[in-house]
């Protein structure tokens, strides 16, 4: 914008003075610090803000008005939510609020934990078969045998395998998504390495591992933490799906998948049994969702918020 | 006489192209097929050619940024195309690069110091913190860019200050050639003016070599020594600045040269207009390669491959029109 004015005067015969042109562009503010990109990125600030409440639920659980969510109570089986029971009862009388508070820490412990170890080993591998060319041939082909698996049946039998057990639900989801990491990885570490950068590099004699460390690496992060975003949702669905058919979490440790598992049953006389642990798990996988997205168009500039 | 700064004989570098469902390797892109020039010290030697006729691999063959194929680059005297890594990692040290891309050829998440910074620690050249602190301001100096940047990030940047700071990347290692692949193309024409006389300047005070890979004849022109015209991975005419624009020999040459825009209004030079797409490297003409598509053509074209041969005291030709007695003239 320049603010140059011109006197009509001066214009030659025969021509007219455009008009002024509304603004349309709001001018351009500079945020700085961490509550000015929260601002810029509103999705963030919310999917952020509900996962950390969430977070603080599952941490904070024995001190939220909590009993123990294991306790039987025979007579005072499938209560209505009211004051004492929020949620109200299940089938075996257990506190169905205490059970939904403490089902956050499996949900998020599995979701957290494989985001993280499907990253590092997905990370792995595909810088590996980036690199290492004759190694790229075996690495993917194992990988499309893995893909070729809907990762549920790959969970389901890994876990037909072991014990349930949480650690146990976090390998056999991990395994499963380690394919999609690892292909993401070596999609990015190939182009990266056809940067003009990185033969800069080369050519400035700085060793292959350096240049993984410093030129390749660093840039990966950004699209992986998106992705790891995305991983942790779908493994807190596929979580829920295994305890809900019985092949997770064992049923001694209340999970939201087990608690609709038992409730299903009655779902059409108490479908508060069913509902809270859904609505919990929906709000979660929700927050995380939004927090991927997030991040994505905060990271990526060519995803930048349009007009 | 001392040997000249760079030798490159008979170079050739073919890509496979994988083909079939293991990636079998049946045909070769001949992107380079026997190429063969010599760098003086201090001398600037322009590779021009249309795109995909194999200068810029020409380049990268010298970096060695891949193993070629055939031939020999010989760095003042010491064969690099088949030197170890250790040897290698110390002459890569006299060779540097400047590319073409402004925005890709700097690592966007490092700031300028450390861009600075990576080929001098890799080398071992500076002693001491604070010499490595000198010497990085001193290439912002050097460069004509403010010392405060030294500690922004690569996006902070215009167009032709990143192209500083990659020649001031260049410059860290002290080396003795630069190969400046497209450096200038990706510019304004007020910026290339800039960075061309930054080139040259640096040029005679630290009696750098470079190479200038380049399609833009009218910046050739104005800074070379000598020109080298490639086409489908040959050269087919290597000269002198004065006599490449003013007496081209080649065919290809003249049409090439025909195509330049004279900056008078109203100069009409009567451009060669070349008939047909340059054909596949895959599968290049016999005989001579530019025969498919050169004004002149004869029998003897298509049959046999014409060598380079001196036509004046620095002027090689390959062209069976220099072959002595031919009835033809351009």
């Amino acid at each position: 914008m320049t603010d140059t004015t011109v006197n009509p005067q001066a214009l030659p015969a025969g021509l007219v003075l455009a008009p002024q042109l509304p603004e349309i562009l709001r001018p351009v503010t500079i945020r700085r610090g961490f509550i000015g990109f929260l601002r810029g990125h509103p999705t963030v600030a919310i999917g952020g803000a509900l996962l950390l409440a969430l977070v603080l639920i599952a941490i904070f659980a024995p001190y939220l008005w909590t009993v123990d969510p294991t306790a039987l109570a025979p007579a005072k089986r499938t209560r209505a939510p009211s004051a004492d029971f929020w949620f109200g009862t299940d089938v075996l009388g257990r506190d169905i609020y205490s059970r939904v508070l403490f089902g956050a820490r499996v949900s998020l412990t599995v979701g957290l934990s494989v985001a993280i170890f499907a990253s590092v080993a997905g990370l792995a591998i595909g810088m590996v078969s980036g690199f290492i060319r004759w190694a790229d041939g075996i690495l993917m082909r194992f990988m499309d045998g893995l893909m070729s698996i809907p990762p549920i049946l790959l969970a389901i039998a890994l876990m037909a395998l072991t014990r349930g057990s949480v650690g146990n639900v976090i390998l056999a989801i991990t395994v499963a998504e380690i394919p999609r990491v690892s292909r993401l990885v070596r999609s990015v570490v190939l182009s990266l390495r056809e940067q003009p950068y990185v033969d800069a590099a080369v050519a400035c004699g700085t060793r292959t591992p350096m240049i993984i460390l410093r030129h390749i690496l660093p840039n990966t992060l950004a699209p992986m933490l998106v992705q790891a975003t995305y991983i942790c949702a779908s493994a807190m669905i596929t979580e829920a799906i295994l305890s809900f058919i019985g092949a997770g979490t064992p049923p001694t440790i209340p999970s939201w998948g087990n608690i609709m598992a038992e409730g299903r049953a009655l779902w059409q006389v108490k479908p508060y049994i069913v509902f809270f642990p859904a609505a919990f798990l929906s709000v979660t996988v929700l927050a995380v969702n939004l927090l991927g997205d997030g991040l994505r168009d905060a990271l990526d500039p060519r995803m930048a918020k349009r007009l | 006489m001392s040997p000249p700064l760079l030798q490159v004989n008979d170079l050739k570098k073919h890509f496979p192209v994988k083909s079939g469902l293991f990636g079998r390797k049946s045909e070769f892109v001949y992107a380079v097929d026997g190429v063969s020039f010599e760098i003086a010290r201090g001398e600037t030697l322009s590779l021009v050619g249309e795109s995909g006729c194999g200068k810029s691999t020409v380049g990268r063959a010298i970096l060695r940024l891949f193993d070629i194929t055939a031939g020999q680059v010989i760095l003042d005297g010491q064969r690099i195309d088949d030197a170890h890594p250790g040897t290698m990692r110390q002459m890569r040290r006299r060779v540097q690069v400047v590319f073409q891309d402004p925005f890709s050829s700097l690592n966007p998440r490092m700031r300028v110091r450390d861009i600075l910074a990576e080929p001098i620690r890799n080398f071992g050249l500076a002693k001491s913190a604070e010499d490595l602190e000198v010497r990085v301001t001193s290439l912002m100096d050097t460069v004509r860019l403010p010392r405060e940047a030294l500690n922004r990030r690569p996006h902070e940047f215009s167009g032709g200050q990143r192209q500083r700071i990659g020649i001031a990347r260049a410059l860290a290692a002290e080396p003795e050639l630069i190969v400046c692949d497209e450096a200038v193309s990706a510019l304004d024409v007020s910026v290339k003016a800039q960075i061309v006389n930054l080139l040259q300047d640096l040029q005679s005070e630290f009696g750098l070599a470079l190479l200038f890979i380049s399609h833009d004849l009218a910046i050739v022109e104005h800074m070379t020594h000598r020109v080298a015209v490639m086409y489908l991975g040959k050269i087919v005419e290597i000269a002198p600045r004065r006599e490449i624009f003013a007496a081209p020999r080649h065919p290809y040459t003249r049409a090439l040269l025909s195509a330049v825009p004279l900056p008078e209004p109203g100069a009409q030079r009567n451009p060669i207009i070349l008939k047909g797409d340059v054909p596949s490297p895959i599968n290049p003409p016999k005989g001579c390669r530019f025969h498919t598509r050169c004004p002149l053509v004869f029998d003897r074209c298509r049959v046999e491959e014409p060598v380079l041969r001196a036509t004046g005291t620095e002027q090689w030709v390959a062209c069976h029109l220099e072959d002595g007695a031919v009835a033809t003239s351009g």
